[in-house]
């Protein structure tokens, strides 16, 4: 396929206009040395439906959901998205704009970035949120990032939950690391899967800068936010929640009702596929106090020169091409496009619908979780309250994950590779998505 | 484009914000409830009311309130969009198409890795085709975005260099550097030395050498640097780095132009990050989501970002067990449908069809240039590659600015270019006209710009007061920082 539109004749016409003879001409000021070796070891490029059997042979080799059955979450949800979602993010004036430094032609991305941190407020019950970065695990990152500067440098002892995505953890040490003075301390969980808030209370003192929990956890399980903050707040640490299911903020009580201080997650699940788990994006909310610490954009509301309302991105002296080295982050994204989705998405649900959906989920997944103890005998792992996942001790994990295979069932997340310490832990999540049929299935094949 | 002087508001109403419309318990979903309510389940404290203010709409109001604002942008299938350093050519639809292939889309990062076979191999043959474009040895597809590319690719340094005794203390930056490369210098624990280019607009090996000693890890560059120019001295400059110990960066931001002409991996970089979402035709999306792979040389390899995807036989594996890797910089396998868009733009074109990008991407360029030279002042008279920067000396004597032209090019249909960047040259306006264009719409553009050139000299004010056409005027970005309000709130429904 080629998108290069110029014919021989205008090529010839250009170079004219130029004053040159060959297209060669226009880099002969490149190093011979380098045009010598810049020969593409490539194939020839292909006709569309070349291409797209290419593709759909590689996607052939993949288990999609709806061919398989998911039970499958820990960070990426398989939900329900409406059509009309995908209709609005394809028109091109959402998904080939830039990012909207000309607000006069840019209306349209900064209204719905507006709208978007309006809703990431709701959700969250924060007073302020940034315009979205990469994803959850940079947003935890960067949350820490955050406290990093508001906390006095006496302050840089990092509590981490071991109930905290692995990855997460992972991508937070990475960020962390270089700069030399966090150190990074972990806080195991409980028997009920929740962190464990008095091994939590003796580590905390003076020297700790935050401390980060999931919520709901990645066991699933919905923690107590409130022992947490007051815990944390008692010694003047602060506290960061991390949500990797975003729609269970649709039914829970949200961050911001236990006055804590920063409040991010991933945002996939509202509205936007799975898609091997990115690109979706980060959702960040601060209490308004900390809004001029928040990394990323920010977009607000003003007037133009007629008085009429109207939007720009703001604050931007906290950002890399304003601030260079004394930026608050080096992003330079907000993910829009997926923004753009989840405002979409949260706007055909509205109040009633998140909620209705929410409430599917705890239905279905407390449903599946009972006939999975009742019926398959299957014993519980964790005793916390949770939302639409949850941890079974499946004994023989290995040779039942293979009979589910073998129904194209993929029954879960098998936890011995991050847990040791739960070598037979399966994390089980049953979404909307999850049919009464396919449970019966999951029921039956792990059954022993 | 519109006609001449277009001065002509088109006066729609400011539209409402999602939560000022709709109607109480509207929704645009169907679902029934099931038995067994929340409460039943969850403890009654953890649980919340309903969101205050959260929308209420049914599906078509839903769809016409972002289809109107949709309206209100422009785009590159509607505009011709020449932003300097953004490479914001056309993204093709066959991308789209199977992007959104239930074998991509509807797909699981934590399935078994034999039932992700096709993804783990369209990212090792897409890491494969990024390191042969680039002349890079290795490449790591997990970054999310340009600017943590560079994170990473920092990272990777830090890590060779800690290993070899100490990661060093400062980062060479040219003036002319995007804001992310200081930025996430600073992120990785370095402190920032910046140099001048020189008059020709490009760095010499003689700059470098000066500044460089042992307590600088790398030199970060961008080449075609942000003022369109190849940096010709580009392998002195990397001797001189390597003599005293350091590394290279290469800001791979502007690969558009050289893809078959000259590669990275020969210029004596070690490392560098590309933008799936600039060269390789990705949409932007209104700001994200884009890809920054990020590749090395052999030297680097070990430290590259956990976890690999490797073929053994006839299977492609995740190795997890990177004893010297930086770790995660992302969850994980990065934007993977940025990455399959990606790779189906390289199948498509192929090795021929990717030069012509480069080559067609260099002669819109100067084409512009030429037609423009007679009316804006040319930042650096010397021979440009991909895209080409003005300044406004010219237009400043009537009192016209850089922000007034860009303006202005709003009410002749047009996006503006990239204005006041580079920071080193005076009202840059940095054209980036790409390859996708035709010569008429280059036309088009040259037209208007001297159109403006010549208003600025009969009728500033016209200029000065632009855009006329647009759904709003010139914003209160003042107003907007001082009292910022960042979100709408109950009992609030107009603009203040």
């Amino acid at each position: 396929m080629r998108y290069t539109p110029q014919t021989e004749l205008d090529q010839k016409r250009m170079l004219q206009a130029i004053g040159l003879e060959r297209i060669e001409q226009l880099y002969e000021h490149v190093p011979q040395a380098l045009r010598a070796h810049a020969t593409i070891r490539l194939p020839a490029g292909l006709t569309e439906p070349a291409v797209k059997n290419r593709l759909a042979a590689l996607a052939s080799k993949n288990a999609a959901a709806g061919e398989w059955s998911f039970f499958l979450g820990g960070g990426v949800y398989q939900h329900f998205i409406p059509s009309a979602v995908d209709a609005v993010i394809s028109r091109s004036e959402f998904l080939t704009s830039y990012t909207p430094y000309q607000p006069e032609v840019s209306q349209g991305t900064l209204q719905v970035l507006y709208e978007f941190q309006t809703l990431m407020c709701q959700l969250t019950g924060m007073e302020v949120s940034n315009a979205g970065v990469y994803d959850g695990a940079s947003a935890a990152a960067e949350a820490v990032l955050m406290s990093r500067r508001i906390q006095r440098d006496s302050r840089r002892r990092v509590l981490l939950s071991r109930a905290l995505h692995p990855q997460y953890r992972a991508v937070i040490a990475t960020y962390l690391k270089n700069l030399g003075d966090v150190e990074l301390i972990e806080v195991p969980f409980a028997a009920d899967g929740a962190t464990d808030v008095e091994r939590l209370a003796s580590m905390l003192d003076d020297r700790a800068m935050c401390a980060v929990v999931g919520y709901p956890n990645f066991f699933g399980v919905i923690e107590d936010l409130s022992a947490l903050q007051s815990a944390c707040a008692g010694v003047g640490a602060q506290l960061i929640s991390v949500t990797t299911e975003p729609l269970a903020l649709g039914l829970l009580k949200p961050p911001g009702a236990y006055g804590i201080d920063i409040a991010v997650g991933e945002g996939q699940s509202l509205g936007v596929p799975m898609n091997l788990g990115g690109p979706a994006f980060g959702f960040f909310t601060a209490q308004k106090k900390l809004m001029r610490n928040l990394p990323g954009r920010l977009v607000g509301e003003t007037v133009d020169t007629e008085g009429r309302r109207g939007f720009v991105l703001t604050l931007a002296t906290r950002e890399q091409h304003i601030r260079r080295d004394k930026a608050t982050s080096n992003i330079c994204t907000s993910q829009t496009l997926c923004t753009t989705a989840a405002t979409v998405y949260l706007s055909l649900l509205g109040r009633t619908g998140l909620r209705r959906i929410a409430e599917v989920n705890v239905a279905r997944a407390h449903e599946t979780h009972a006939r999975l103890i009742k019926e398959a005998g299957l014993a519980s792992c964790f005793s916390g309250p949770f939302f639409n996942e949850f941890v079974l001790r499946v004994r023989d994990l290995a040779r039942l994950e293979k009979r589910c295979a073998a129904d194209k069932i993929i029954p879960g997340i098998a936890l011995a590779q991050w847990y040791p310490e739960l070598p037979d832990g399966l994390l089980v999540c049953v979404t909307e998505m999850n049919e009464k049929e396919e449970i019966d299935r999951l029921v039956r094949d792990l059954s022993d | 484009m519109s006609e001449t002087s277009p001065t002509k508001r088109n006066h729609s109403a400011t539209p409402r914000l999602i939560f000022e419309s709709g109607s109480p318990g509207r929704s645009s979903l169907f679902w029934p409830a099931e038995s067994g309510g929340a409460a039943e389940h969850i403890p009654a404290a953890l649980l919340r009311d309903d969101i205050a203010g959260f929308p209420e709409l049914g599906e078509l109001e839903t769809l016409r309130h972002f289809t109107r604002l949709s309206q209100r942008n422009f785009g590159i299938e509607s505009q011709f969009y020449p932003l300097g350093s953004c490479t914001m050519k056309y993204n093709p639809k066959v991308n789209e198409t199977v992007a959104r292939l239930p074998g991509f889309a509807q797909i699981h990062p934590l399935a078994p890795g034999e039932l992700l076979q096709g993804a783990l191999q369209l990212i090792c043959e897409l890491e494969r085709m990024l390191a042969e474009l680039s002349g890079m040895d290795s490449v790591s597809a997990q970054p999310a975005a340009g600017a943590q590319g560079e994170l990473t690719g920092l990272m990777l340094i830090r890590a060779y260099l800690t290993e070899r005794g100490t990661p060093r203390k400062n980062i060479i930056v040219p003036d002319t550097a995007h804001g992310t490369n200081p930025a996430s210098s600073t992120l990785c624990g370095y402190d920032v030395i910046q140099i001048s280019s020189n008059d020709q607009g490009v760095i010499d090996a003689p700059t470098v050498a000066k500044v460089m000693d042992e307590d600088v890890a790398a030199l970060m560059i961008t080449n075609p640097n942000t003022l369109g120019l190849f940096e010709k001295n580009i392998e002195a400059v990397c001797a001189a780095v390597h003599d005293k110990g350091g590394l290279v960066y290469l800001d791979g931001a502007n690969l558009n132009a050289l893809m078959g002409i000259a590669k990275p991996g020969q210029m004596g970089v070690d490392v560098m990050h590309m933008n799936l979402h600039k060269t390789f035709s990705t949409p932007h999306g209104g700001g994200g989501p884009g890809a920054g792979p990020v590749g090395v040389k052999d030297a680097l390899r070990d430290y590259l970002p956990a976890p690999r995807i490797e073929k053994t036989g006839e299977k492609y594996n995740l190795v997890e067990d990177c004893p010297k890797s930086i770790g995660r910089v992302r969850s994980f396998f990065g934007n993977f449908g940025v990455l399959v868009r990606a790779y189906t733009y390289i199948v498509s074109l192929g090795a021929d069809g990717l030069q012509e990008v480069s080559r067609m991407a260099l002669l819109n360029a100067n084409y512009i240039r030429k037609g423009l030279e007679k009316y804006y002042e040319i930042a650096y008279d010397e021979p440009c590659m991909h895209e080409c920067i003005f300044t406004d000396r010219i237009q400043q004597k009537q009192g016209v600015s850089t922000l007034d032209i860009a303006k202005r090019l709003l009410d002749y249909g047009c996006h503006p270019p990239t204005i006041y960047f580079p920071l080193v040259v005076h009202g840059a306006l940095m054209i980036e006209p790409t390859e996708t264009e035709t010569p008429e719409t280059l036309d088009e553009f040259i037209e208007a710009m001297i159109a403006i050139a010549q208003e600025a000299r009969e009728n500033p004010q016209l200029v000065k007061t632009a855009p006329h056409t647009t759904p709003v005027s010139r914003l209160d970005e003042a107003r907007a920082a001082r009292k910022p309000v960042l979100r709408w709130e109950p009992g609030r429904t107009d603009g203040d």
